[in-house]
């Protein structure tokens, strides 16, 4: 039956794929999102199986057929949930069926052909991203890692007429390349170590070895596959993708670059918890990585002014945490914060959608404002996600940060503690200088758009066909500040508004921390998934004493830091308000006494020219001048014309022989014949 | 009895000529007549050789070679015509645009 999980959104794109384009809107956006429904249905029947069994036998394998049979290497198609697993397949397929439901109304403008090529290319994904979080071993894995990236890349250019998108989604693509190789390097160390590639394998093998102490094979191999991480989950130093993927439509951004794909190396981390935690020096690695990235993207979110990309920073960000999470070995937290943050980052996306949508395309909220009365849902359910992820009490966002920041500080990371606070407050601060700009004050317009560092055409408006012409149209009568005829989100596109919202309020509750009274049920549920098989059961629950039992030393130093976490976010969406709300010169001036620092944030650190200059240039150049000016005109070229050139020199000499002179032609064989006979006769 | 080294002398005298005459003689058929003398010098040491070997063998050889040599005859003749009707000479020197 887990087999159906990937196969039933699969089936849907097999169909939208081929009929799609015979088929009314209806009927293909209402198949794909009825698979995925059915998907998520079957999931939930059967996290409820392993639910309902003893902690140590909470895992359903389904093996398929051996896909690859060599010598020692044996490679089956298994399907395994576990409690990890369960909490991926219930975010991807139930976010997923909500993202499909919106869709069905953002997307409704497309032609009838190309709405079912979007359904087929979202089912598609979810199908591949199925495959990934239920693979048992490495390769099956690596089989959803790449349908997924090849996905994205589809969705990102799904607009494939306009440059941009295009070249967008071809630098999603190559940058994940990159880490895909990383990847692949990875897995061949695992399997020349420890001979086998199925998760429980390896794990099993590890636990019986002591962790490494300086840098070894362990360290090398678990560094590569979070290389092949940082492709898929943006971060330094292969984030640059993630915000440019913003080309694509908006629910792609929400399911894809926000709730699912981009998770899926923190997903990985934790599936080889038990490897990761044997290779201290890369688990560090990834705790600087995580905390550096967090910082980073949060500044740079700071002074964007394309709404979706904002967005975009902020996943960023808050994938760095889940990262941090990872590095200090606290992997509970950091699946947590994956699975609240879903829910809050995609219903911000979803919203910021619902946005686009009313204004026909508009993007930058330097043009917007004032929306709160118009789009009264659109800007309940965004505010909700917003206060979610700034991390306020009792919203989701709180608890799961809170416990990454808790965990960082106990296993003695301080600095990096420091850096992750505050990242809160800058997330709080630009996600509701985002809320602020975008809801409240008075409809802005015309933006000087020769100050934004990239004057990106808005995602939406090829959705509109008729949409440059409705703009300016309409144009003057925002100016009198008459904009009744913005349109809340659709019924459709409500609908999963709403629901993320409660789920941003509440997802947090079940892994409410001991210090306030909670059992933090998540945590306690994922603990076997993070030790090797033999003792998983063992090790839950002692984990859980364990676990109780430091939460009773740690209670006071937990609530004092939940107190400075709470009071950063509270003081982070003050000073939002205080800036963009109650003084907004304050926010000119500041960019106007600090040019260099905001030119330096506005062009994020100028990261994409640096790998221009340093990696896209130098390659650029050896493949013009060294691979095609050199290797292919001389060498290869060289070669054939050479070979052709050896052949003519040769025959021009040999072609004066041939003079069409019959007796000329006689005497030669005469003589032939002459010296032939001569030669036998007087040898 | 004559001995068979006058008739190898013979033979060879004749198909000297008949060899000059193919490099030196500018007329076609002339030079297929000249060839005509080489085949019967060569028929004329077959047949010397099987009459003092004491067998067939070299007349019937003869024989085939003058089967043969008439074949040839007639398509070198034929070709002869052809080439006259195309080029209104017959002087070997006038067919060389069968060369680079």
């Amino acid at each position: 039956m887990l087999a159906l999980i990937p196969l039933l959104p699969f089936a849907g794109f097999l169909v939208n794929a081929t009929l799609g384009r015979r088929l009314p809107k209806s009927v293909s956006g209402g198949l794909a999102s009825l698979v995925m429904l059915a998907s998520f249905v079957i999931s939930v029947m059967s996290v409820m199986q392993i639910a309902g069994r003893p902690v140590e036998e909470r895992a359903i394998q389904e093996v398929l057929y051996t896909w690859i049979a060599s010598g020692d290497l044996k490679i089956d198609v298994t399907f395994r949930v576990d409690t990890l697993s369960a909490v991926m397949i219930l975010v991807i397929t139930g976010i997923g069926s909500l993202i499909h439901i919106y869709s069905t109304a953002y997307m409704h403008d497309e032609v009838d052909s190309e709405f079912a090529r979007y359904f087929s290319y979202l089912n598609l994904f979810a199908s591949f991203m199925l495959v990934l979080v239920l693979g048992s071993n490495f390769p099956l894995m690596f089989v959803g890692w790449e349908g997924v990236g090849l996905c994205s890349y589809l969705l990102i250019g799904f607009w494939f007429k306009k440059k941009s998108a295009n070249d967008a989604g071809k630098k999603a693509f190559i940058v994940n390349r990159v880490g895909d190789y990383a990847f692949i390097l990875g897995m061949l160390a695992i399997f020349a170590k420890f001979g086998t590639l199925d998760f429980q394998g390896v794990a099993s093998a590890v636990a019986a070895m002591p962790a490494e102490t300086g840098f070894g094979i362990l360290s090398l191999a678990t560094l590569l596959l979070f290389i092949g991480a940082t492709g898929k989950s943006a971060q330094i130093p292969l984030y640059t993708w993630l915000p440019d993927a913003m080309e694509g439509p908006t629910p792609v951004s929400a399911l894809i670059h926000a709730a699912t794909m981009v998770t899926a190396g923190v997903y990985m981390i934790g599936r080889n918890a038990v490897l990761f935690s044997h290779a201290p020096e890369t688990l560090t690695i990834v705790a600087v990585i995580g905390a550096l990235t967090a910082l980073m993207a949060g500044t740079i979110g700071l002074v964007q002014n394309d709404i979706k990309r904002v967005l975009a920073y902020s996943t960023v960000s808050q994938l760095g945490y889940m990262f941090l999470a990872m590095g200090v070995g606290a992997f509970g937290a950091g699946i947590f914060h994956l699975y609240t943050h879903a829910f809050f980052k995609a219903c911000l996306f979803l919203g910021s959608g619902a946005v686009i949508h009313a204004l026909h395309g508009e993007q930058d909220i330097r043009n917007m404002g004032g929306l709160k009365k118009e789009l009264p849902i659109t800007y309940w359910t965004f505010l909700i996600a917003a206060i979610a992820i700034a991390g306020v009490f009792p919203l989701s966002g709180f608890f799961s940060k809170d416990e990454i920041l808790f965990e960082t500080f106990v296993e003695g990371h301080k600095l990096l503690w420091t850096i992750g606070a505050l990242t809160a407050l800058l997330t709080a601060t630009y996600m509701f200088r985002l809320v602020f700009l975008t809801f409240h004050g008075e409809r802005r317009q015309d933006a000087p758009v020769a100050a934004d560092a990239h004057g990106h055409a808005s995602d939406h408006s090829h959705g509109h066909s008729s949409d440059d012409s409705h703009r300016h149209a309409t144009a003057p009568s925002h100016g009198h500040g008459s904009s009744s005829h913005l349109h809340d989100a659709p019924p459709a596109m409500a609908l999963a508004l709403i629901v993320l919202a409660i789920g941003s309020v509440a997802a947090g509750w079940i892994g409410i921390p001991h210090a306030i009274g909670g059992h933090n049920e998540l945590a306690t549920w994922l603990a076997p998934s993070f030790s090797a098989p033999s003792v998983a059961g063992e090790a839950a629950e002692a984990g859980a004493e364990g676990e109780a039992g430091a939460e009773a030393d740690h209670a006071a130093l937990e609530l004092t830091l939940m107190g400075v976490s709470l009071t950063l976010a509270v003081a982070g969406i003050a000073f939002a308000y205080f800036v963009w709300v109650k003084r907004r010169r304050i926010a000119d001036n500041m960019v106007r006494e600090f040019p260099g620092l905001h030119r330096l944030l506005l062009n994020k650190y100028y990261v994409d020219e640096l790998y221009d200059a340093t990696i896209v240039q130098p390659i650029k150049a050896a493949s013009t001048e060294g691979l095609w000016r050199w290797f292919d005109v001389r060498v290869i070229d060289g070669a054939v014309n050479g070979a052709a050139a050896i052949v003519d020199g040769s025959a021009g000499v040999l072609r004066r022989l041939q003079s069409g002179s019959v007796r000329a032609y006689a005497g030669s064989l005469f003589v032939g014949v002459v010296v032939i006979l001569g030669y036998y006769l007087w040898r | 009895m004559i001995p068979l080294s006058h008739y190898l002398i013979l033979s060879a005298t004749l198909f000297t000529i008949g060899a000059v005459g193919v490099f030196l003689r500018k007329n076609l058929i002339t030079i297929l007549l000249s060839v005509e003398i080489m085949l019967n010098a060569v028929n004329l040491t077959f047949v010397a050789f099987g009459r003092f070997a004491g067998d067939l063998d070299g007349q019937i050889i003869t024989f085939f070679v003058m089967t043969v040599a008439a074949a040839e005859a007639a398509v070198g003749l034929a070709l002869v015509i052809g080439l006259f009707r195309h080029r209104e000479s017959l002087n070997p020197d006038a067919f060389t645009s069968l060369k680079w």
